[in-house]
């Protein structure tokens, strides 16, 4: 333990890297999950079949697999190579989280019931006010909290990067029990904890947004 | 057919959605195109590198040494994860406060860990040398995860039998474990068997983990094919189209018990982080 405790800023370091693919990933993973969530939801028949067969593609495929075709199997054809390691962390961990976005997207405009969105198109709105006044509200609030565990998932899920050499929390637990065999379950609890406030932290966040824009149904 | 986004359209409507709908087709198209392109140019068609995918012995080992023993981790830890979650779902659910907090220690810690994080620690501490080996570990830490989550899943189904259902059994005199035995558990698992389905695909999917602590598997053996062909391209596309194929026939069975044995009522588990539709499951 004397090993990690003395070089503690390796342990901060490596959630530092931790947060960097959570935050970056989680980024691009709601714009791009979005994107397919609108075509998923939206006319064009064309997209919609175009998301939904992502989706299931992306949803039954083991993450270690979406970063094996981007670490190694790409490079084969010519793409990311000589990319940066945690950009292409980024990459393989936004692709498989936005299948499950575009999910948590549908499933949050599905549950605004089709009578809201009637009942505004008789009372005269356009198109664009019964989507920003009656719509999109009551979907964003039914989307936080599926949304919330995706992102929660994400966290836990950027520890795959360890599998591809990036040197974040996992990785860095690795290293130390490898070298502390004696302290294992001390080193383990450390890095533990450390995912663990990272989680709750978040899904503090959440509830605390779901009960500020909770209303009567 | 009009939904909550948009009404029926018109045809002024429609024939702007059938032009929206080639420029879009057109769009994928080349985008397949250039993707197919790029794979002929680099040699991805070469024969010699599908070989193995059609040669008899590679088969078998694909589907012996990869997808049974894949399928066998996925049995046993989700068989082993649902006794855990039965067992930690009812402790949560304890009038007893020495019961209810240990128990949900348990199931917030493993819940929040990483997956990968708990197969190293397993391995490393009780996998190597005489211990337990990697298959186990793989086992193990699936057990101790998805039992986790369907501490959760069994806790919301139990939440999800109608009030008056424990008051009408407690009103005829049956005592607590008779309520939950007789009367609550045969309901709550009814309406909760399709997560459990859905449950074992996240397993499934998290058994690739295992090939960091070099437990044996799909992506176990994706990893000594392609050092020996040098095909990775090759033999991501084929592996990952197992995993696929297995996994939509999971979800298609999920799918068939929700409509003949549970019917219209769903349970809602997309809030609990871990489950198949909040896409935990790093393999996830």
């Amino acid at each position: 333990m004397d090993d990690v405790r003395s070089n503690f800023d390796l342990v901060l370091k490596a959630f530092w890297v931790t947060i960097e693919l959570l935050v970056l990933s989680g980024v691009a993973s709601l714009v791009l999950g979005t994107l397919l969530g609108a075509m998923r939801v939206g006319p064009i028949g064309v997209l919609a079949r175009f998301a939904t067969v992502y989706v299931s593609i992306v949803r039954n495929t083991p993450l270690l697999m979406v970063f094996v075709f981007i670490f190694i199997a790409a490079p084969e054809l010519g793409w990311f190579v000589g990319t940066p390691f945690l950009l292409k962390g980024v990459v393989a961990l936004t692709v498989y989280t936005s299948a499950f976005v575009c999910e948590a997207v549908r499933s949050g405009v599905n549950s605004v019931s089709v009578g809201q969105a009637e009942a505004s198109r008789a009372i005269g709105l356009t198109f664009r006010q019964s989507m920003q006044l009656v719509v999109l509200p009551q979907a964003f609030r039914a989307v936080v909290p599926p949304l919330a565990s995706v992102l929660i998932a994400l966290a836990k899920n950027t520890s795959v990067a360890a599998v591809f050499g990036i040197m974040e929390a996992t990785a860095r637990m690795r290293y130390f029990t490898n070298n502390n065999a004696e302290d294992r379950t001390l080193i383990f609890l450390t890095f533990a904890i450390g995912y663990i406030i990272i989680v709750e932290v978040m899904s503090a966040g959440a509830h605390a947004l779901e009960r500020r824009w909770r209303v009567a149904r | 057919m009009s939904t909550v986004l948009y009404d029926n359209p018109g045809p002024r409507t429609q024939a702007r959605h059938r032009l929206y709908s080639v420029i879009a087709a057109g769009v994928l198209l080349v985008a397949a195109g250039a993707v197919v392109w790029r794979m002929y140019e680099t040699g991805q068609f070469d024969y010699a590198l599908w070989e193995p995918f059609v040669t008899p012995a590679y088969i078998k080992v694909i589907l012996v040494d990869g997808l049974w023993k894949t399928l066998q981790m996925a049995f046993f830890s989700i068989i082993l994860a649902v006794v855990f979650g039965l067992v930690f779902g009812v402790g949560k659910l304890s009038e007893h406060r020495w019961v209810r907090w240990p128990a949900w220690v348990v199931v917030e810690f493993f819940r929040a860990v990483p997956l990968l994080l708990l197969i190293v620690f397993i391995f490393m501490t009780y996998g190597v040398g005489g211990g337990i080996g990697s298959f186990w570990s793989v086992v193990i830490g699936l057990t101790l995860y998805n039992g986790s989550v369907l501490a959760e899943v069994f806790r919301a189904g139990i939440n999800a039998v109608p009030k008056g259902q424990s008051e009408a059994a407690y009103a005829i005199g049956m005592s607590k474990t008779q309520v939950m035995r007789l009367v609550l558990l045969p309901q709550a698992v009814k309406i909760m068997l399709p997560s459990i389905i859905s449950q074992m695909v996240v397993a499934l999917k998290d058994t690739s983990l295992g090939a960091y602590v070099l437990a044996p598997g799909l992506t176990f053996v994706a990893k000594a094919i392609y050092t020996e062909f040098g095909n990775q391209f090759q033999t991501v596309i084929v592996i990952a189209g197992i995993y696929i194929v297995v996994n939509l026939l999971l979800t298609w069975v999920a799918t068939w018990v929700q409509k003949r044995y549970v019917g219209e009522k769903r349970l809602d588990v997309t809030h609990i982080y871990g489950t198949y539709e909040s896409g935990a499951s790093m393999g996830a």
